[in-house]
């Protein structure tokens, strides 16, 4: 009996300790992270390409700018602990971390700054927003730690295009092999590069600010909807960012073990119109087309509910948006009329290009059936992405078209002479040059009120929706971006419960 | 035999360098620029030019054309536009997935189909053979695209037994990759591949193998009292081998050619997944170079097919040597 007893003791406290040493190690939180996204980065430099991708691995992790954007939208140091603006908005002083080193162990000074900024405006630059350097006069470098910056004009946004991605500082020892080999000064280190697969980032120990908490991110690209779904029910991957299966998003909702958020990008979806041709030159055709589109439906229909209506090229999140969405209220006896008006009372024929991303395929059947119950009948003409920019973005050769643009801030585009728009405005104009003279908060943020009321007088484009930011993470993850103010996965202030 | 050979090997030539200008030339008509691609929509001019140059799409059509014919023969596949590595490295890579993973779906289809088909022939009639021949049905109907996701439906979302996909890497201790996580990885894609191409080889098996059972030294040998089970293994298999393997090697062909469609449900980074993105990101190098070499493949299994059943049965060459 006792022996019976004792064994029943042994084997119990076994058993207990066995359960104590599994629930210690369960209690272990994790610190390595799986991310699902859709395309896979051509290259790991993001001074040197457009693509998304490139700077949704790289940002904050890898590579910092002179300052960063963090999750909200606001401006935060980066690789520059602080810095001051001139009053006349010309000169700006930069002031560097002291430690800051790259990934290879050389020191990160204001010669590298010098470097990077020169680079990135030289004749023979590649950078995808050239434009951002473009005001730049001189870079100065009195002391390693110190950066002065003259621009020959005023830009408001300078020091938020130093904050983007294609701004990121980068060393000469460097630059030129930063494609396969990306060399940053950020909290995590390139590992290794499974081509087609995955991109593997691990902790930097030498980072001289506050360290992540997760030692190894592992970026893994899946573009078919239905794999990503699978992966992530499969439990191989941890959370999926800009998930656009929005039809699968109930069922993630449902699930106890995931968490679905949605918020913000900078990625106004837009029929874009063709302003020099007929009879989209006629601004009474553009208003019949904004007053002929239900935005409640196609919100509906493309994004399952999952996003917020525009009226305007602006996104609601920002300080200075007016909701202008009341302008063209859904009304197709409005919209026959004024195309009566403009002389079209039997409507015309016409084409709309539609690129291949899902919102734009999906939402491009919708806006053609809405159109058509107004007497607009447009011919769907599917594109590759390849071919939608050389023939519509570069030869401007088309009549209508749906794409969201990303670019965060970019109410500019509607000022550039060649735009594919081909808007042309001497008031929006005139409007744009006060604001890049406009240094003041509340001045600009009235400036781009006014902006966005003349684009949505003259019904530039159609102005859809917003893309949602969505992320399907497992529960228990925190510290995954919401919002999408700049394209990035900034992983560094994520961790497990 | 040597002729034979000898034109075997210059029609090789002839057309993998057809190849190589057709593909030039329809690259050139397709709409779209590297180089813009690269930028976006906020390519300004003077950086689109800057980036042409740089890419060496500044360049005359037939100096392009030229000027990597000319790397071509020498061996050198030239460098992506877009990864900015040299082609045969990224082919290397991407092969060490498709190979691999072609190989196995060959062994697994082999291996499902020769006891199927025999077993068909052998039960000529009667339910098993109604039984295979259903399967094959089946198996010939449905694309591999439908079963790979079937199969992650069943073992990875219900079961967990096998990754949803992705590859983690031959090698890599501590990166999860290794030779066990990596057939791991590979073993639904190559069952997704492997069973409409065993359906159709059940077929040919149980047919070639019933064809063989009709002639005259099958009769002899059963004749003289050889069991049934020993005439069929002994006998009738060795014969019907040769029509098999003449249509196992056009399969090879199609094997690569499935393996495009199911690197992409399972994302695996093979050569098909890393053509289909060369395409869209207009990396004509990248695009030239693999079709170019996928071409090669085609023309050499091909003609070792053909040789293989000219050794094996000289009469229809009419060997002059």
């Amino acid at each position: 009996m006792s022996t019976a007893k004792q064994r029943f003791t042994l084997v119990a406290s076994a058993a207990l300790a066995l359960a104590a040493t599994s629930l210690t190690a369960t209690a272990q939180p994790r610190t390595d992270l799986v991310v699902g996204m859709a395309l896979e980065p051509p290259h790991l430099d993001p001074t040197a390409g457009a693509a998304g991708a490139i700077k949704e691995v790289t940002y904050a992790n890898l590579f910092e700018p002179l300052l960063r954007v963090d999750a909200d939208g606001k401006l935060v140091p980066g690789l520059a602990e602080r810095w001051t603006v001139s009053d006349d908005g010309l000169t700006y002083r930069f002031t560097l971390r002291p430690n800051a080193k790259f990934h290879d162990g050389t020191t990160a000074d204001s010669a590298d700054v010098k470097f990077t900024l020169d680079r990135a405006r030289a004749a023979d630059s590649v950078n995808a927003q050239k434009a951002y350097f473009a005001p730049i006069a001189s870079v100065e470098t009195p002391d390693p730690q110190t950066v002065v910056v003259t621009l020959s004009r005023p830009d408001g946004l300078f020091l938020f295009h130093m904050a983007s991605g294609d701004a990121a500082i980068v060393a000469p020892e460097s630059a030129a092999t930063n494609k396969q080999k990306p060399v940053g000064t950020g909290p995590f280190k390139f590992d290794r590069w499974v081509a087609g697969d995955r991109v593997v980032l691990v902790r930097n120990p030498d980072y001289d600010g506050m360290k992540p908490t997760l030692d190894r991110v592992t970026f893994r690209f899946i573009s078919d909807p239905a794999a990503q779904v699978a992966a992530l029910k499969a439990g191989d991957i941890d959370a999926f960012t800009l998930f656009s299966t929005y039809e699968a998003l109930p069922e993630f909702r449902n699930d106890p073990k995931f968490t679905v958020t949605v918020g913000s990008t900078e990625g106004e979806t837009i029929l874009s119109t063709n302003n020099a041709r007929k009879p989209f030159d006629d601004v009474r055709v553009r208003r019949a087309m904004a007053y002929a589109i239900d935005r409640k439906t196609l919100i509906d229909g493309v994004l399952y509910g999952n996003g917020v209506a525009i009226g305007s090229h602006f996104p609601p999140h920002r300080e200075g948006y007016v909701d202008l969405t009341g302008m063209y209220p859904y009304d197709p006896a409005k919209a026959k009329a004024l195309l009566a008006e403009a002389g079209y009372p039997n409507g015309f024929d016409t084409t709309l290009r539609l690129p291949p991303p899902p919102y734009a395929r999906r939402g491009g059947e919708l806006v053609a059936a809405m159109l058509a119950e107004v007497g607009i009948r447009a011919k769907i003409e599917p594109v590759e992405w390849a071919a939608w920019l050389e023939k519509t973005f570069k030869g401007k050769d088309y009549d209508l078209t749906m794409i969201a643009h990303t670019e965060p801030l970019d109410i500019d585009i509607y000022a550039r002479p060649d735009y594919y728009f081909n808007y042309k405005s001497e008031r929006f104009n005139a409007l744009n040059d006060e604001l890049n003279r406009t240094q003041d908060p509340a001045k600009r943020n009235a400036l781009y009120g006014e902006e966005q009321k003349v684009l949505a007088e003259d019904a530039v484009n159609g102005f859809l929706f917003m893309l949602p930011s969505v992320t399907v993470q497992k529960a228990g993850l925190t510290g995954m971006w919401v919002n999408r103010p700049v394209q990035a996965n900034d992983v560094t202030g994520v961790s497990w419960k | 035999m040597l002729a034979f050979l000898l034109r075997r090997l210059v029609s090789l030539i002839v057309t993998v360098w057809l190849a190589s200008i057709v593909v030039f030339a329809v690259l050139q008509l397709v709409p779209g620029d590297p180089a813009l691609l690269m930028l976006g929509v906020n390519a300004q001019p003077d950086t689109l030019a800057a980036l042409r140059s740089q890419m060496g799409l500044d360049q005359p059509i037939l100096t392009r054309y030229l000027q990597w014919a000319g790397a071509l023969a020498r061996g050198d596949l030239g460098v992506s536009l877009t990864y900015a590595r040299p082609v045969a490295e990224l082919v290397a890579e991407r092969l060490a997935v498709t190979l691999p993973l072609a190989l196995l779906s060959l062994v697994i289809s082999t291996v499902l189909a020769l006891p199927l088909g025999l077993l068909a022939a052998a039960r000529r009639g009667r339910g098993g053979d109604w039984a295979v021949l259903g399967f094959s049905q089946l198996g010939v109907s449905m694309p591999s695209f439908w079963i790979a996701i079937l199969l992650i439906l069943l073992f990875s979302l219900t079961l967990h037994w096998f990754p949803a996909g992705g590859f983690p890497g031959w090698t890599g201790p501590g990166w999860g990759g290794g030779i066990g996580p990596a057939l791991h990885a590979l073993l639904l894609p190559a069952l997704a591949l492997a069973l409409p191409e065993a359906a159709i080889l059940a077929r040919v098996t149980r047919t070639a193998v019933l064809d063989t059972l009709a002639e005259d030294h099958i009769r002899t040998a059963r004749a003289k009292g050889v069991s049934r089970t020993a005439v069929l293994l002994r006998h009738a298999l060795p014969n019907a081998l040769i029509p098999v393997a003449t249509v196992l090697g056009l399969q090879i062909s199609f094997l690569v050619a499935g393996a495009v469609v199911v690197e992409n449900v399972f994302t695996l980074p093979g050569l098909g997944r890393l053509l289909y993105q060369a395409i869209g990101q207009r990396d004509l190098i990248v695009v030239q170079g693999v079709v170019v070499l996928l071409a090669l493949f085609v023309v050499v299994v091909n003609a070792l097919v053909d040789i293989a059943c000219a050794l094996a049965d000289p009469r229809p060459k009419g060997v002059s040597s």
